[in-house]
């Protein structure tokens, strides 16, 4: 098949995912609300509480805002990253997912594709995010609005992956609602979205672990250090291997002859 | 010249249940063919098969003499398929609908609006490309989900219970449509039903009941080896419902 065809495809799929971005426009303003308020309320009555210490990649101390201000954008695409495998559960039972899934081109190019144009929608969300969040005085260095990109792109893709994989896995609407409590909520508290590892550890070890190993984190602080310019290889390979796996999962998950569509029979 | 689809000895189980059970169907490019069931027979799985939503793991299903399990993509170029749920993207409007599905089948954006504009022209609804599909009646939908899986030319179009829910005005429109279809050219089509005033005589039928197939042929030949006085006491006999 011609790579022309492959381009056309994607192009065709992440124009419909900006389409229906565009014609739901609350859903773009509750994507934005949503980390404000955090930023606005939340992180306003901690900055007196919490004392964060100067840790990479901040080179002096910092208000609270600006610590979860990464923690946030990981937010949004972690909401967005569930709220379009959300949607591939809605058009799995509402039957416009099967129109991808009869075209000729290669399934996984299908899935990875849907998973690009969800996480170009992100981008959009999230720099809107930054623009705001700009009038609280989180402004990092300049390059800093260009180097978080690559970051954004691929936590983005690990979020969107996971979501995906549980669309596959999940057979109904209602069960998956259940399952975003289960998933996002414990993935954004027991992370560095909030608050340091080090602080963690002091609190609690096992707590520590699971904050550490939780790939939320890695999405946080791979935002964190891309957005003062600056790369953390453990942070950036761990962030990889998550999206590796997770897009395998998913692309199991999809998969006619071994995925979950064939177990549920018909789904 | 190859079969438009070849189905050959396929059973489908879903845990214990078996959903089709050694199902073969022949059907020549420019057959119009109906599958002709009861809600449960086996249908939508055997749909679900032919456009490879799920492996098939016995058997063989050919279109055009392209495996499906071998050769999908090939395959999957050839099949239009309208499904037995409405697909379309109710918050977009009918034209990018229609361009998605073109993007999907890798059509390039000037070539898919000259044949969006002739499908649309076809199905009699120009002045609704620019409307939401949320706007659209039932069976304006359907007849737009017709003109989307026409897109790319197929030469097997698949069609699953499409006329349920609709008006009678609506299936009797879209019904002549396809069979319009089909007698112009090479298009071969598979149109699943449980509703038996949508077959003709003279028209091919494939009776499919508890995942087998229990009679295959002219619906004529059909009526006569059954010895009834039409097509619907022949089927009620074949499946044993008592009238």
């Amino acid at each position: 098949m011609k790579l022309i065809i492959y381009f056309r495809c994607f192009k065709g799929i992440v124009l419909r995912e900006a389409l229906r971005f565009v014609h739901q426009k609350e859903r773009f303003f509750s994507a934005l609300v949503r980390p404000l308020v955090w930023l606005g309320i939340f992180a306003a009555g901690f900055r007196s509480v919490l004392g964060v210490a100067i840790i990479p990649p901040y080179e002096t101390y910092i208000p609270y805002e600006v610590y979860i201000a990464p923690g946030l954008i990981a937010m949004i695409q972690l909401f967005n990253g569930m709220q379009s495998s959300l949607s591939m559960v809605y058009d799995r039972e509402m039957g416009s997912m099967k129109t991808m899934l009869v075209s000729p081109i290669p399934r996984w190019f299908l899935l990875c594709s849907k998973l690009f144009a969800g996480v170009f929608v992100s981008i959009l969300q999230v720099y809107a995010f930054l623009i705001i969040a700009s009038l609280w005085g989180i402004i990092p260095p300049i390059s800093g609005y260009i180097t978080i990109l690559p970051a954004l792109v691929v936590s983005g893709l690990m979020l969107g992956a996971l979501g995906m994989f549980l669309s596959s896995a999940i057979k109904q609407l209602e069960n998956f609602a259940g399952v975003m409590n289960f998933v996002i909520f414990p993935m954004f508290f027991a992370s560095s979205a909030l608050y340091p590892l080090w602080k963690i550890e002091e609190t609690s070890e096992w707590l520590y672990y699971v904050c550490f190993y939780n790939p939320f984190t890695y999405a946080v602080e791979s935002i964190r250090f891309s957005l003062y310019s600056q790369i953390n290889l453990e942070y950036g390979i761990g962030i990889i291997v998550f999206t590796i796996i997770f897009l395998f999962l998913s692309i199991i998950g999809y998969d006619p002859g071994r995925g979950n569509l064939q177990k549920k029979g018909g789904k | 010249m190859h079969a438009a689809l070849e189905i050959k000895n396929v059973t489908h189980k879903f845990g214990e249940f078996k959903a089709l059970d050694k199902v073969s169907i022949n059907i020549n490019p420019g057959d119009f063919t109906v599958l002709l069931g009861l809600n449960g027979a086996g249908k939508t799985t055997l749909y679900s098969l032919i456009t490879r939503l799920y492996n098939n793991n016995t058997g063989s299903i050919k279109i055009h003499n392209f495996n499906v399990r071998e050769n999908s993509s090939n395959a999957l170029k050839n099949i239009g398929v309208v499904f037995q749920q409405p697909t379309l993207d109710l918050d977009l409007s009918v034209e990018e609908n229609l361009h998605y599905h073109s993007a999907l089948h890798g059509i390039s954006t000037v070539d898919a609006s000259s044949r969006i504009s002739e499908e649309i022209g076809r199905i009699d609804l120009n002045d609704k490309l620019k409307s939401k599909v949320r706007s659209l009646s039932g069976g304006q939908r359907r007849r737009v989900e017709i003109a989307r899986s026409l897109l790319h030319r197929p030469k097997l179009l698949l069609l699953d219970e499409p006329t349920v829910g609709l008006d009678i005005g609506s299936r009797q429109m879209i019904l002549k449509h396809v069979k319009a279809l089909c007698k112009k050219g090479d298009l071969a089509v598979l149109w699943a039903t449980h509703l038996i005033d949508e077959i003709d005589k003279g028209e091919k039928v494939v009776i499919i009941h508890d995942g087998k197939i229990i009679e295959s042929g002219d619906v004529s030949k059909v009526i006569k080896k059954t010895k009834q006085k039409n097509i619907r006491e022949a089927f009620n006999k074949l499946v044993g419902i008592k009238t």
